[in-house]
């Protein structure tokens, strides 16, 4: 494999194993802080506790998210010195502002929101909570307008091939960051949501009867019911943003060769780019017509417009982007189903959390890592659908890419994929501890709420 | 713009300045924490937890100014951050891994179960260490011009394994305010084992930075600057020789005097970092590359540099907070 290649493969899994923390973080960092203002405005203690559980599942994702952002902010030196060379103009003061306004207030005032209980007032404890869960959002908005620029580049015009901001309000409100920044913030609610649903429902079926996981079960499937329908809204709208300036990003998401009217939505595919067709097609006819334009004869734009004269093909690789796609969306019903589902069979007859079958509690168990697929199926259709433009239009990844002799990018990309499996794994597996450990046995936690044997159950030490 | 003069003179500086600045923090304060992780297998199981304890809620902060700073490089150098770290691109990756096991040990050591704990102990202490070679390889090819030869890697070689114990100093000058007890007498014999690689990580790079480059040894030994320069070696080494003496009488009976020692070692690595930046002004890729020839658009500097100036403050005001809000000798860590 060539060094351009292999450093994709190593930014693609540095990028998909940071953005697992984040997208846990985000949302979590304002789950804590209603957990938290909950129990300030009811003094019912199973708020405390869900706080308590939850935050040191907030600490384990942080960490990761903290070691694998590092790691990115290096990678574009190591592999993609072009990059910052071509357009370090205006990344430049995004990615500066984003460490400025985002990464010390979050790194900082979570030391006080982790250890800090005992030597802070309560509001300053519930203070530095709600500046950590405002850092994590502050820098998911600068990173998402870098992103959202990378793939609608506005604001700006080219010297010498240097890109110069000429305005900068328009860099920051470029055309598709209202919408990536709404699809993303959602889905780190979302995989919140079925995170904090699934692993009660273990706890629950493990015999965890508390009041604590009553509330966070009955939190997680609500508000991922409240979620997954602005969801789906807020993901067509991106579409349409995104057929709008990115057609051949479209047209491989679609698997759409001609640009056509009635054009049918492909269920299922084997996109063949050799042939420059698809096999065992299965689709809905006049359903991407419909989805893109509203209308059954509306022209939906085809891959083969972006192949040149001379055969040079500047549309994205079909396969992987028509494939992530179909991920992502189903995933997203699936979510839509269970949530549902179980909101309906918990609200009838007031049921609660008794209202639900074990066969739906077991499914939500494997759903709890629901909004990690999606989210990076989505990324994965969004990024890989830009090539094979880095700025699009502007930068392709060839130019970009560092002359690091392969071997090299070869044996960091292993030493890499080697450590994040073995993270995920354990990260998976402290989740799974710490969720036994709560469900297990005679449960301190609800009869000491705030005494001392707890403190020494759940210190960090 | 035109007010201050030309900006594509002092904009550059500026930067370079507050790139420095970011470095700086980031060695004394990483420097502490990694050193902290250095001297992880000289201790008792209760201690580990007691020293990890001392950084907890700090460590996240620390690593951010390396960020920062890398920022401000790729920000304001962008071409200079590109040809920097492709140069030194396996070491940076192996300071990478080791930034990531021993920052994801902090929390999985609490939380994963008990059997485990010696496995993320092994993984706070490998990453310490791996992070803290890399920097003094990186550190070394710095000073030799980036240069890859077998003599630069020796040297390299060298100042990895000085500056590891120059950190594993600092850590144990940290220990030995933030703790009591028998960790604190330990933490005063690792300091005067540590003190080692101060001494020698100093000298090596004072000889070889003049001995590589004849304009640094110029910098250096022509009059009358020489006049004027003579107080940073001077000091350095008199604050060298204080520390010894003071390490020689702590911990005192009533614990005065266990700010001393990380104070004055602050006091020389900022004397250090004076000595080298002045010795590679204006150059940001060793005799290649000097600040201005590197140095992004005016307009996009000042851009980040009006919120820079508006944030820093902030910024140094809230790590201070962070700072009072756990200052006196570490407890254990609690959630409570």
């Amino acid at each position: 494999m060539d060094t351009l290649l292999l450093s994709r493969i190593q930014f693609g899994a540095n990028m998909s194993f940071h953005i697992l923390s984040p997208t846990i973080t985000i949302a979590l960092g304002w789950m804590l802080l209603a957990f938290k203002l909950a129990w300030q405005r009811t003094g019912n203690d199973k708020w405390m506790e869900a706080y308590r559980f939850w935050v040191k599942v907030f600490a384990l994702s942080f960490g990761m998210g903290v070691v694998s952002g590092i790691t990115m902010s290096f990678q574009f030196g190591t592999n993609w010195p072009g990059f910052m060379e071509t357009v370090g103009n205006i990344a430049g003061p995004l990615l500066a502002y984003e460490v400025l306004t985002a990464f010390f207030l979050e790194a900082v005032f979570l030391g006080i929101m982790l250890f800090g209980a005992s030597r802070v007032p309560v509001w300053t404890h519930t203070l530095a909570t709600f500046l950590v869960a405002f850092g994590t959002t502050m820098s998911a908005f600068w990173i998402l307008v870098l992103n959202s620029w990378m793939h609608t580049p506005v604001g700006f015009e080219m010297r010498d091939g240097v890109a110069h901001a000429t305005d900068w309000m328009a860099i920051l409100f470029n055309p598709s960051m209202p919408y990536r920044l709404t699809h993303m913030l959602l889905a780190s609610g979302l995989t919140v949501a079925f995170l904090i649903a699934g692993v009660s429902a273990l706890r629950w079926l493990w015999g965890d009867r508390s009041d604590a996981v009553r509330a966070t079960l009955r939190t997680g499937v609500f508000v991922g019911a409240a979620l997954i329908p602005l969801q789906i809204l807020a993901g067509d709208f991106h579409g349409l943003n995104t057929l709008e300036h990115q057609p051949a990003k479209v047209a491989a998401m679609e698997g759409n060769w001609e640009t056509r009217g009635n054009a049918p939505l492909l269920l299922f595919a084997v996109p063949d780019e050799d042939a420059r067709e698809n096999r065992f097609e299965m689709g809905i006819p006049n359903g991407a017509s419909l989805i893109l334009k509203h209308h059954a004869a509306g022209v939906v734009p085809g891959l083969n417009d972006f192949v040149g004269e001379d055969g040079s093909v500047m549309h994205p690789p079909v396969a992987p982007v028509f494939y992530s796609f179909r991920l992502m969306v189903g995933t997203g019903f699936a979510m839509l189903f269970l949530s549902w589902g179980a909101a309906i069979l918990m609200t009838r007859r007031r049921a609660g959390v008794e209202g639900l079958p074990r066969p739906v509690l077991w499914a939500m168990v494997p759903m709890a890592l629901s909004g990690w697929v999606a989210t990076l199926a989505g990324w994965y259709t969004t990024e890989i659908g830009r090539q094979p433009w880095l700025v699009d239009g502007v930068l392709s990844t060839e130019q970009a890419v560092a002359a690091v002799p392969a071997p090299m990018v070869a044996s960091t990309l292993i030493a890499y994929l080697a450590v994040y499996a073995a993270l995920l794994v354990a990260y998976i597996s402290a989740i799974l501890y710490l969720a036994r450990k709560a469900a297990g046995g005679d449960s301190p936690e609800t009869t000491t709420p705030r005494g001392q044997s707890m403190a020494a159950r759940v210190s960090g030490e | 713009m035109t007010y201050f003069g030309d900006p594509t003179i002092w904009l550059p500086l500026a930067f370079a300045v507050l790139m420095g600045l970011s470095i700086l923090i980031y060695v004394v304060l990483d420097g502490f924490d990694l050193g902290v992780g250095v001297l992880f297998p000289f201790a008792e199981p209760a201690q580990k937890d007691r020293m990890v304890a001392s950084i907890g809620p700090f460590w996240d902060a620390n690593e951010t100014w390396l960020v920062l700073a890398i920022g401000i490089l790729l920000v304001a150098f962008p071409t200079a951050h590109g040809q920097i770290l492709t140069a030194l691109y396996l070491p940076v990756a192996i300071m990478l891994i080791g930034l990531i096991l021993r920052g994801v040990a902090f929390e999985f050591r609490a939380k994963a179960p008990p059997a485990r704990k010696g496995l993320w102990n092994l993984s706070f202490y490998a990453g310490s260490m791996m992070t803290a070679l890399s920097q003094g390889y990186m550190l070394g090819m710095y000073i030799m011009g980036l240069e890859q030869r077998p003599a630069t890697w020796a040297f390299a070689a060298l100042t990895a394994v000085f500056l590891t114990v120059g950190y594993s100093f600092i850590g144990a000058a940290w220990l030995i305010l933030k703790t009591e007890g028998a960790l604190q007498r330990k933490a005063v014999g690792w300091a005067k084992g540590g003190i080692w690689g101060l001494i020698l990580g100093l000298g090596a790079v004072s000889l070889a930075s003049p001995l590589v480059s004849p304009r640094i040894f110029d910098k250096w030994f022509t009059m009358p600057e020489a006049l004027f320069l003579a107080p940073l070696p001077i000091i350095s080494a008199a604050l060298v020789a204080l520390l010894w003496i003071a390490l020689r009488r702590l911990p005192t009976r009533d614990d005065r005097f266990a700010w001393f020692p990380f104070t004055v070692s602050i006091a020389i690595f900022a004397l250090a970092f004076c000595g080298m930046a002045y010795s590679f002004y204006p150059y940001v890729v060793p005799e290649k590359l000097t600040i201005y020839e590197a140095a992004s658009a005016p307009e996009s500097l000042f851009i980040v540099l009006i919120g820079t100036l508006f944030v820093l403050p902030m910024i140094l005001g809230y790590t201070v907070l962070s700072y009072r809000v756990f200052r006196g000798k570490a407890t254990a860590l609690s959630y409570e």
